[in-house]
């Protein structure tokens, strides 16, 4: 998800200007006195060295939110089992006919699709995909989800490696096409969808009698930076209405999520060369309080609802 | 002056272009060039690619998991500059630089702990003087291995 600061939201339109301004100025120069000529190269220099100065930094931005494949493994690695019945039902999928509805559903049920994956859970892929196929119909995604998408992913059920590739390939492509059509708004919502239907499974998932200790509840606690991403990436589009209604209710998740305290040691970065990876230590402490998650809890489930029924 | 009006019309030329084809070409270059870097990683599903001129930037933030082992793929379309990235963590501190490592194209790693981290791209110059900038397709792809 690319974010564009707001110099370079103009930067077209001082080019543009710009370019204008030289070719004006290209075209005016003969009939011009040395002494008018002069002053205008002294007064030329100023907005070039300006001008250059903004496209230094123009930098790109991006922000990046954990997807759904990768929480799926975040909450398999916590050793938590599948539950079907905490996924949004097929359907439900005719319920959603807004572009906001679709959006958000989108993120959800290729949520939905990456725990079934990463679970093995193949008699659902097909439906799941299916909903996920109507949802970028509706919202005039084009390729991104197709028949063929669907009949590899039925060739391929039993093949792990594959299903989840074309889940990874299916949120990528819905991004993709987004992002060159200059939809970023309904980028951004998918992947709230998305993010907020990973919360719900995760939160839902824990076991209240095992509270302490659980690494479960460690995963969730570390959703607290992705969650500062998120109202990030949605304060980009407050221009969007669908946006806009979204923002209140994540500050309000943002809030409870700000009562987790985290501490953390400086990091450092060493290269194992038996495992051919760089290791970056730096022990960090969080802390959630049961009356704490309870309140995530019931706030994402709140949240789900607004759209989901 | 005629290489800063020659930087400024190319890259006129390139918001121009850059909602059109080119990020098209973008998208189609990440998706079958670049996701091949991740090798045995499963790409996470995130799109991040743009159109850069030489000596150009961009940042990427994210928040990784200690429980996963992750590869970053750093690519840049045929006839660009080689790209330099640097890993930074949140207090400032350089992690990792492909500087380091002849430029590599991509970096394994894990975290003890889970950390935002901050991955700063900046395309290299050839340098030339006289001639119009070298722009092309940069893509950022993440993948982690699936268990």
């Amino acid at each position: 998800m690319i974010i564009m600061k707001s110099k370079l939201k103009i930067l077209p339109l001082i080019l543009g200007v710009t370019a204008l301004a030289f070719c004006l100025a290209a075209t005016s120069c003969k009939s011009k006195t040395r002494g008018e000529s002069n002053r205008d190269k002294e007064e030329a220099v100023s907005p070039d060295e300006q001008t250059m100065e903004q496209i230094k930094s123009a930098e790109k931005v991006f922000n990046a939110l954990p997807t759904p494949l990768e929480v799926a493994q975040l909450i398999k690695e916590a050793g938590a089992r599948f539950d079907a019945t905490l996924l949004n039902p097929v359907e439900n999928k005719s319920n959603y006919t807004t572009s906001k509805s679709m959006a958000l559903n989108l993120g959800t049920y290729v949520c939905d699709l990456s725990f079934a994956s990463m679970y093995d859970e193949t008699s659902l892929l097909v439906n799941y995909m299916g909903a996920a196929e109507d949802m970028a119909t509706g919202l005039g995604i084009i390729d991104a989800i197709d028949e063929s998408t669907i009949e590899r992913l039925e060739q391929n059920i039993n093949n792990r490696d594959v299903i989840m590739e074309i889940v990874s390939e299916t949120f990528l492509n819905s991004q993709s096409y987004l992002e060159d059509d200059e939809q970023h708004a309904i980028a951004a919502t998918i992947i709230a969808g998305g993010f907020i239907e990973g919360l719900y499974i995760s939160t839902s998932m824990v076991d209240m009698k095992n509270y302490k200790g659980n690494k479960l509840v460690a995963t969730i606690t570390d959703q607290k930076m992705s969650v500062d991403d998120m109202i990030r990436l949605l304060e980009t589009y407050t221009d969007n209405t669908a946006i806009r209604e979204l923002l209140g209710p994540m500050h309000e998740l943002k809030s409870l999520f700000d009562k987790i305290e985290r501490t953390s040691e400086p990091s450092n970065a060493q290269y194992n060369e038996k495992t051919g990876m760089t290791e970056i230590t730096g022990a960090a402490r969080s802390e959630m309080k049961q009356d704490t998650f309870l309140a995530i809890r019931e706030k994402v489930a709140e949240i789900r609802n607004t759209y989901v029924n | 002056m005629k290489q800063i009006i020659q930087t400024l019309l190319v890259t006129a030329l390139l918001a121009l272009l850059v909602p059109g084809e080119a990020a098209a070409q973008c998208k189609g270059f990440a998706k079958s060039i670049c996701k091949k870097e991740l090798g045995a990683y499963l790409h996470d599903g995130n799109y991040h690619a743009a159109v850069l001129v030489e000596g150009e930037e961009a940042e990427l933030y994210k928040t990784f998991y200690s429980d996963l082992e992750y590869r970053l793929a750093i690519c840049s379309a045929d006839g660009m500059p080689p790209v330099e990235f640097t890993i930074y963590d949140a207090t400032g501190k350089v992690l990792y630089t492909n500087k380091d490592e002849g430029l590599a194209k991509t970096w394994d790693f894990k975290l003890e702990s889970s950390q935002q981290l901050k991955v700063v791209v900046r395309v290299t110059t050839f340098g030339i003087r006289d001639q119009l900038p070298v722009s092309g397709c940069v893509a950022i792809m993440f993948g982690f291995k699936a268990k």
